[in-house]
């Protein structure tokens, strides 16, 4: 039996309402009890600043185009190499680390759960071997359907349930977590070397619009009852003007879920742009802002930009082939037939360009005007925006006017006339960067079932010791100190163990894998679906059989099986 | 019984609709693969050893598995500057287990890429990878380039799955609605049945590539009237055939990697096709020679940061080729031993190399007796991937498939063995 036993715990704890009580938390077997053995390993939190485990809900860090990164970069990984200590493997890498790397250092900084924000899934078996080698958080797969063929099909003949018999088909065969479109529609346009500039613009040869993609994509995600809503990477990414087409798409959405959002948008910072060239782009977070506060059912994530370097990496092919065009950095580019596209270059944001500072206040400003802080999640979309290791400087960042005044001396001094970040007061709590670093996270990804975000009776004992007394701080002054505390916890707990002490991983753990099996009947089973069984064997350059990714690669998967009409 | 999509991991093409027949546990039969597919599932299954051998004082004499392990580990234990050599028949799971038996031990771990398409990597490293998976050639391309490779003796089936012969979703009709071009420094089976066969004199692929990047940037006027045997007017009008097509792919083989200008021949070929995208559509593929080479580069990749060359001596994994490539570490006799898995360096490293294998304790992990076997301590017979083991391999393309296993024998699977090792020696290494 394993039991730990945390004393004086200043727990923050948003779903709970848990707003910095003193708290002795007990844990038996991976779970919060109410209380131990006397056998429990004792430990002393300090008053320190005790909250659930932290989740990233969008962040590449396993899979094809992760490894591609890598693979590409052997100056990134000279830029973050570490040699064994303890248990702890050898690793590498700054922006794209090592699997071993990404695992420790989002440990260190009390992270327990990771959303790998895009999956081919034609190439899901190398992301969950990835995930096997990511042993301190519990890992999920976003599934790529922005240019998937089959899907298109249905959306072109209005047949919403075999759209989601083919959804709910992939998911389980690939094991999958949810439904990502990345530039939907603009995946298969770039096929042949083109993109979609509007969300009503016809796909070639298909004829479907994004639109079409991303409503039907909505419905058969409510049909199949999955966890999360569709995830949205919005068309026309990084461009400027591009915010009319993110207001464009959000009035797409119906409210359509109690439980959660319909909609989850994600990095979108960069979706935020006015203007019309690169000359005149503006922040329209002031838009943006007022529409999401007027859309109870959608939920954001950030993209914040940090200056530095970095590595870009996304399906949305023809936007880094945009962005090679720009930078004329190495470029690497992989289309995977039938389903998706990606890409990767690297990338400096340069604090003296003009268009990279306005990208930078672009992100906090999306946090700082959302009213509610559980529609908006911070990420960095890792590692476009900047690598998750920096996620410690963003938080310093919205607790503190003073620290953005600082930077602001040091960046393009035209900013100020493009950007409202420089009129925004506001400072964050830790209540509020509690709820943008994991209780929002939990809802927004329907893991809140499985225990994860909070930390009451028969949560999952996912937690992170920060070492900072809330009380005797003042995060608007000493922004530094709440920086250097949210980079290494005194504690990590994942799943009831003690993983990290320090910063230090401590044990060999083993994570868990979550995806969805959305129940369908034999009618809409597309295993034996003769028209999808044929176009599969003809179009495709593997065969069905040898498609599906067997339980062998999630050996300790935890199958949401949901309930469907279908 | 009938195993029906099974896998052949012989070549990067990882053909997946192979039809296997068994009876009593023997394969009798074999449809849809290659000859070089065929013989690995029928003729070669007679040639495996049959356990464990081991070399003393010029004599070979059969030992057991377990003797051959006890050996293993002691030599390891011993070893100062261990390089751990091969990988690239096995699965991925056993490749991992590799690299982290390298961080284990120190060790220097390289696969076969160091002798392939070790350039392209190092070129990739410089200018990226504009790629795609098979299918999108399939489904897609107009016209399809071959450079320094052939095809139809080294990976058979790759025009008639993926490339050329195969009709896709836009490509109704591939044999009148797609054009193949090979170039190549000599007329080869696969160069007879190209559209345009373009022979350039040897070691002229950088030149050739350099005077198309010119034509297709438009200074194509500064383009001599021939450049290494290839008349001007036949580069123009390729050039011009490449920027209207609607889809391109590019394939190339050791022709050019292991040819004078190695990886910077690579990267001018990647430097054609990102300028072609300016134009159309173009995506350019190395020809991956053994069934998970890439795979290895993949999980090497993932565990080290690194695809191939890691050397571990110094507690980080560190990475130059040149200075920990298999060969250099060989030639420089640095090594004082060498584990090989599934790979025949006696037969395909530079003699200088080889010979100095036998000069320390080599161990081979492999199914056959090979030229390697000769120069060897210790050979231990394994479980073959996609025979009688199965595991996850990566196509030349980088899409992963599980291969299959079709009979069952009494050899221990080579990730097995390795696990073996790691637990033994860390055991030890423990206890120090």
């Amino acid at each position: 039996m394993n039991e730990i036993l945390l004393k004086n715990a200043c727990v923050i704890d948003p779903i709970n309402g848990v707003c910095g009580e003193l708290i002795d938390l007990c844990m038996k077997d991976g779970w919060i009890t109410d209380s131990v053995s006397e056998k429990a390993l004792i430990l002393d939190a300090q008053g320190y600043l005790t909250l659930p485990g932290g989740i990233d809900s969008h962040s590449h860090v396993c899979g094809t185009k992760v490894n591609f990164g890598r693979y590409m970069s052997p100056n990134d990984m000279r830029a973050g190499r570490e040699v064994s200590r303890g248990i702890m493997h050898p690793i590498s890498g700054y922006s794209v680390p090592t699997t071993y790397a990404n695992s420790y250092r989002y440990s260190a900084m009390g992270y327990t759960t990771i959303l790998e924000g895009a999956m081919a899934p034609l190439e899901a078996r190398h992301t969950h071997e990835e995930f096997m080698a990511t042993p301190l958080q519990d890992m999920m797969a976003n599934t790529l359907f922005d240019g998937n063929w089959n899907i298109m099909e249905a959306v072109h003949n209005k047949d919403l349930k075999r759209a989601a018999a083919i959804v709910g088909w992939t998911l389980s065969a690939v094991k999958g977590f949810g439904i990502k479109l990345t530039n939907p529609g603009g995946t298969e346009a770039w096929g042949w070397g083109n993109d979609i500039q509007s969300i009503h613009e016809e796909v070639p040869d298909f004829g479907v619009t994004p639109a079409e993609i991303i409503t039907t994509m909505i419905q058969a995600n409510e049909m199949l009852n999955l966890p999360h809503s569709v995830h949205l990477h919005c068309n026309n990414l990084g461009m400027p003007g591009n915010y009319a087409t993110t207001l464009e798409t959000m009035d797409l959405a119906p409210d359509l879920n109690e439980k959660r959002q319909t909609l989850y948008l994600t990095h979108v910072q960069f979706h935020s742009y006015g203007g019309s060239t690169w000359g005149d782009m503006d922040s329209r977070t002031e838009e943006i802002s007022k529409k999401l506060a007027a859309c109870p059912h959608i939920a954001i994530d950030m993209g914040q930009v940090l200056f530095g370097r970095t590595t870009t990496m996304t399906a949305d092919g023809p936007m880094e082939w945009r962005l090679y065009t720009l930078h004329h950095n190495k470029w690497s580019n992989h289309d995977v037939e039938l389903e998706t596209g990606s890409g990767i270059i690297p990338v400096y944001y340069n604090r003296k360009n003009l268009v990279n500072s306005i990208m930078w206040a672009i992100g906090l400003e999306l946090a700082l005007l959302a009213r509610d802080p559980w529609k908006i999640m911070l990420t960095t979309d890792n590692p476009n925006g900047a690598p998750f290791v920096r996620y410690p400087e963003i938080i310093a960042l919205l607790m503190s006017q003073k620290y953005r005044d600082a930077v602001s001396h040091t960046i393009h001094p035209r900013t100020e006339h493009r950007v409202p970040l420089f009129a925004l007061d506001r400072e964050l709590d830790f209540y509020e960067i509690a709820i943008m670093t994991r209780a929002a996270q939990a809802k927004a990804l329907g893991i809140l079932d499985q225990g994860k975000g909070h930390l009451g009776f028969d949560a999952r004992a996912d937690v992170a010791v920060y070492p900072i007394h809330i009380d005797s701080i003042d995060p608007a002054r000493n922004y530094t100190e709440i920086e250097e505390a949210f980079k290494k916890t005194l504690f990590t707990i994942k799943g009831g163990t003690l993983v990290t002490r320090d910063g230090e991983v401590i044990v060999e753990e083993k994570n868990r894998t979550f995806w969805v099996d959305p129940q369908i009947s034999e009618e809409y089973d597309m295993t034996i679906d003769q028209q999808f069984r044929t176009q599969f064997d003809h179009y495709y350059s593997v065969r069905m059989n040898n498609y599906p990714v067997s339980e062998n690669y999630i050996p300790r998967g935890v199958c949401i099986k949901t309930k469907t009409p279908l | 019984m009938k195993v029906e999509d099974a896998i052949c991991a012989f070549c990067g093409c990882l053909c997946d609709d192979i039809v296997v027949e068994v009876t009593d546990n023997q394969i009798v039969s074999v449809d849809n693969a290659c000859s070089l597919g065929s013989a690995r599932f029928l003729e070669d299954q007679e040639n495996r050893l049959k356990g464990p051998i081991r070399q003393e004082g010029g004599e070979w004499r059969d030992i057991s598995y377990d003797e051959a392990i006890d050996a293993t580990v002691s030599l390891l234990l011993e070893a100062d500057r261990p390089l751990l050599f091969g990988w690239s028949s096995s699965a991925t799971e056993t490749q991992a287990a590799g690299a982290h038996l390298a961080e284990l031990i120190g060790a220097v771990i390289d696969s076969t890429t160091t002798v392939c398409h070790g350039p392209s990597i190092l070129a990739i490293q410089e200018v990226g990878h504009p790629g795609c998976t098979l299918g999108q050639v399939k489904n897609r391309a107009e016209t399809i380039i071959y450079w320094g490779c052939n095809p139809i003796d080294a990976h058979p089936r790759h025009m008639s799955r993926y490339s050329t012969y195969p009709d896709g979703f836009f490509i109704k009709n591939a044999f009148r609605d797609r054009q193949v071009i090979v170039i190549d420094i000599r007329k080869t089976e696969s160069s007879d049945i190209a559209d345009i066969f373009v022979q350039i004199e040897p070691g002229g692929d950088y030149a050739v590539l350099s005077a198309l990047r010119m034509i297709v940037l438009g200074k194509g006027s500064l383009v001599p009237e021939t450049v290494f045997g290839v008349a001007k007017e036949q580069l123009l009008h390729i050039a011009n055939l490449c920027k209207k097509t609607r889809f391109g792919a590019l394939f190339f083989g050791l022709g050019i990697t292991m040819s004078r200008g190695k990886h910077k021949n690579v990267r001018n070929a990647i430097e054609l096709i990102d300028e072609l995208n300016r134009h159309t559509k173009w995506t350019i593929t190395p020809m991956r020679g053994h069934g998970n080479v890439y795979g290895s580069n993949e999980a090497f990749t993932w565990i080290s940061g690194y695809p191939y060359a890691i050397d571990y001596s110094r507690g980080i994994a560190f990475y130059n080729p040149g200075e920990t490539s298999a060969v250099d570490i060989l030639r420089r006799k640095e090594c004082d031993l060498c584990l090989i898995v599934g790979s025949d360096p006696g037969a395909h490293l530079p003699h200088i190399c080889s010979s100095y294998l036998a000069q320390i304790p080599t161990i081979v992990i492999d199914p056959y007796p090979n030229a390697t076997t000769h120069l060897a301590t210790i050979q231990i017979p394994c479980a073959i991937n996609g025979i009688d083991a199965a595991g996850t391999t990566y196509r030349m393309d980088g899409v992963p498939i599980k291969t299959r296993k079709v009979i069952t024998t009494r050899y221990q699977c080579d990730r097995d063995i390795i696990h073996t090792l790691y637990e033994r020696v860390k055991a030890v290494k423990g206890h120090e």
